[in-house]
């Protein structure tokens, strides 16, 4: 018995010599440059040893979990109850004789409330249009890489494929737009959307329908675009019409052109809303 | 002679014991810090998984304020000049080029937060255990309904505010995170485009965005949940804690071990090896290098991008949703509105009720302060287990991609896989649970020989063991409300 108490109590005490040491270990590393490793495993044998002698010494040398406690009963009785039941109803009956200033007490409350609920709308302005357009809708503009330069039709390869923006739009999260070069007799689209590619380019929102991530994978021989997030994918050739996963739309077509210069312009906006789908989108 | 000159002697008192009678000299707090002091909690380990969520809370806390020293909530456009090599020269937002500076220029400053980083997720998992605890256990039964739905609150705010923190730092990775977000708040029908524009001040991404996601990860939500915690425990001590049956242990009474010096030990010992633990993780396995990630490009995005382990479930889900929406006289409800919004709607709305639907089931209104053991309760047990196989299907989802290349699959046809795994897997889990249940109960007889336990060879055996398996639910009500004290 005694020495099992002696080697208990080595025990605890190793554990929080191990932990003092460690401390000054941890104090040192951090003198000394700093090392996130070495922090990390001081800090876990500081920590560490504290919490293990703490344990060690409640489990062998403090009282096991053998003291009983009476619940009691935790709803107050009938007495208290109706005790209450009568302070409370005495104050009410005090307020309810000055009805006419309980009812203009609760409206003031609530006016003040609603009126206190305006300010919020200063967080952001009504979503209007904005979601709708992009800025390629001021008409006629060039369409430019991520390193600025304009783009001749020329410059794209067939398989080929870039990400552009509108002139001085490079930032816009909502205009990053895929320009795609494939065969113009594989192409089936509509008369309509042919008039807006250029040469077998054809230019669709990068923004994927489901959730608005960048459909950045292009598997070029099945000419399908495939979205990284939940996999939604695209067939070029098709209108960008979504052939599998989440998405439901297709991603929308930007109506390409040739300016005199003979740089890629679009001509107009998408043809739909960008990115994911909302309330009043076809509104 | 020198007894002499000694002065009188006067017993000294120790400061802090002078310190408490002044306190009890103005507080009067001695009968109430003794009430506290005496006070019994039961011991079993399952009962420390809340307590690791408490502590790893804790641990954010302390690692959060020192990385809110460094970090810059701003979308200010910087170039990067820092010693990462391969980002100098990079056009990044001040949050970023903050986040990689407290990595690499603050000295201990990657080491804190990356233990904020782990106690995060460690603080979402000991949370969803300690829930899965509560529910296998029955311990949210009456009275404990209210702290049941205080406890899902928590669970709710801490998958909030780890979103928002990991979403502060406007690498590649979070932002694309927040599009999805937005996203999904644009999908919610008639009012989704105003509620993200007033959160988001405007169209994603808004230069409100960081700032105000700052002010909720760093303020607001931390308030609200220390505040909520605050009353869980208050609610805790209140109703007192449930224990497990065994010798000597009734419904009307705790059996354990007092707050001091015991308990105290114990809780304060778990403490320490939470946050060793959570230093160990943080020190030597690399979480979110935010580096790798690069800046947020609203064109980019990384394949292979999962969010932390809390939104695996909801990624999987969005992943998984047919493509189907809803349209009619040009309005929609597109299709990121059922995975993103219905679907977490309809789990927490369940998850706060299941007390209230299971109490209706059963017809069991009585308090219960005893805890069931899951396999005595094979019918809740088993729709514990299908349920959490449906969310982690759905977690695996999350990570359709990544499978799809580990086991050279078409995504396609992990998409079918999981599909039919998602809906198959929860019943025949079930079902297993429930089966494991009643073998369980069998083993579990006194006196059950070792044939009983084989299925078929059990039940000629005695007849009274038979109607025990049809009827367990019924019979476990009269020594669970034997003990119960009635007014």
């Amino acid at each position: 018995m005694r020495a099992r108490d002696t080697r208990g109590e080595a025990f605890v005490a190793g554990a929080f010599i191990i932990s003092i040491v460690a401390a000054l270990g941890l104090a040192v590393v951090y003198i000394a440059g700093g090392q996130t490793q070495l922090e990390g495993v001081f800090l876990f044998l500081a920590l560490g040893g504290i919490g293990v002698g703490l344990v060690a010494w409640a489990k062998r040398f403090m009282p096991a979990g053998e003291e009983t406690e009476e619940r009691g009963r935790l709803e107050s009785t009938e007495e208290e109850v109706a005790a209450f039941t009568a302070d409370f109803e005495a104050g009410e009956r005090l307020l309810g004789r000055r009805s006419l200033l309980v009812k203009l007490a609760v409206g003031a409350f609530g006016a003040l409330g609603l009126a206190l609920l305006f300010p919020v709308r200063s967080l952001g302005p009504r979503p209007g249009r904005g979601l709708k357009t992009t800025a390629y809708a001021q008409g006629p503009i060039r369409v430019v890489t991520e390193d600025g330069r304009f783009v001749r039709p020329a410059e794209l390869a067939e398989g080929g494929l870039a990400t552009v923006w509108p002139e001085g739009h490079r930032a816009s999260a909502e205009a990053p737009t895929l320009l795609l070069r494939v065969d113009e007799r594989e192409l089936d689209l509509p008369d309509d959307k042919m008039e807006g590619t250029v040469d077998g380019i054809v230019a669709y929102s990068k923004l994927c329908t489901h959730t608005g991530c960048p459909v950045g994978l292009y598997q070029q021989a099945e000419k399908l675009l495939l979205c990284p997030c939940h996999q939604s994918t695209f067939d070029v050739l098709d209108g960008a019409r979504p052939v599998f996963g989440p998405a439901a739309r297709p991603l929308p077509q930007l109506p390409l052109g040739v300016d005199d210069e003979g740089y890629l312009i679009a001509t107009g906006d998408f043809d739909g809303p960008v990115g994911g789908g909302f309330w009043d989108r076809e509104r | 002679m020198t007894a002499r000159r000694r002065r009188p002697h006067r017993p000294r008192t120790p400061l802090t014991r002078s310190t408490a009678r002044w306190l009890d000299n103005r507080l009067g707090a001695a009968g109430f810090a003794r009430k506290a002091l005496d006070k019994v909690f039961p011991d079993h380990w399952s009962f420390y998984l809340g307590e690791i969520a408490l502590w790893s809370f804790v641990v954010l806390l302390l690692t959060g304020v020192y990385l809110t020293m460094f970090f810059e909530a701003s979308t200010q456009e910087v170039v990067y000049r820092g010693s990462y090599e391969a980002l100098r020269g990079v056009e990044m937002s001040k949050a970023y080029e903050s986040a990689l500076d407290l990595s690499f220029e603050v000295r201990a400053g990657l080491v804190m937060r990356q233990i904020h980083h782990w106690a995060a997720l460690v603080f979402v998992a000991a949370t969803t255990v300690h829930l899965a605890r509560v529910f296998f256990t029955g311990a949210f039964r009456r009275p404990r309904e209210l702290n049941w739905m205080v406890g899902v609150t928590l669970l709710i705010l801490a998958i909030v505010e780890g979103f928002a923190g990991y979403s502060l730092v406007d690498d590649q990775l979070s932002g694309t995170g927040l599009r999805i977000a937005y996203n999904i708040a644009i999908s919610i029908p008639v009012a989704g485009t105003w509620l993200a524009s007033l959160f988001f001040g405007g169209e994603f991404p808004g230069d409100q965005t960081i700032n105000r996601l700052f002010v909720i990860h760093i303020l607001l939500l931390p308030a609200v949940i220390a505040t909520v915690i605050g009353v869980h425990l208050a609610i805790l001590v209140r109703q007192k804690h449930t224990q497990f049956p065994g010798p000597g242990r009734r419904e009307d009474n705790v059996v354990g071990e007092r707050v001091w010096p015991t308990f105290a030990a114990k809780g304060l010992g778990m403490f320490f090896l939470t946050g060793a633990v959570l230093s160990l993780l943080g020190g030597v396995f690399q979480i979110n290098p935010i580096w790798l990630y690069g800046p947020y490009r609203p064109a980019d995005v990384s394949s292979a991008s999962q969010p932390d382990w809390y939104m695996g479930w909801l990624d999987g889900a969005l992943r998984l949703m047919p493509n189907w929406e809803i349209r009619a006289w040009g309005f929609e409800i597109p299709n990121p509105f059922f995975p993103g919004v219905l679907l977490p709607g309809i789990t927490f709305t369940l998850l706060f009720l299941w007390p209230f639907l299971e109490a209706r089931f059963t017809k069991d209104r009585e308090p219960h302060h005893l805890l069931d053991r899951p396999r005595d309760r094979p019918l809740r047990t088993a729709l514990g287990v299908s349920t959490m196989t449906f969310y982690t299907v759905l977690f695996f989802a999350g990570a359709s991609d990544v499978l799809a290349i580990t086991f050279d699959l078409s995504v396609n046809r992990v998409f079918l896989i999981l599909r039919v795994l998602l809906f198959g897997l929860p019943p025949l889990s079930g079902w297993l649970a429930f089966r494991l249940c009643k073998e369980l109960q069998v083993w579990d007889r006194p006196g059950a020989s070792e044939e009983a336990t084989v299925p078929g060879v059990r039940a000629p055996t005695s007849g009274e063991e038979v109607r025990r398996e049809i009827a367990p639910e019924d019979e476990r009500e009269e020594p669970a409300s034997a003990g119960v004290p009635r007014r």
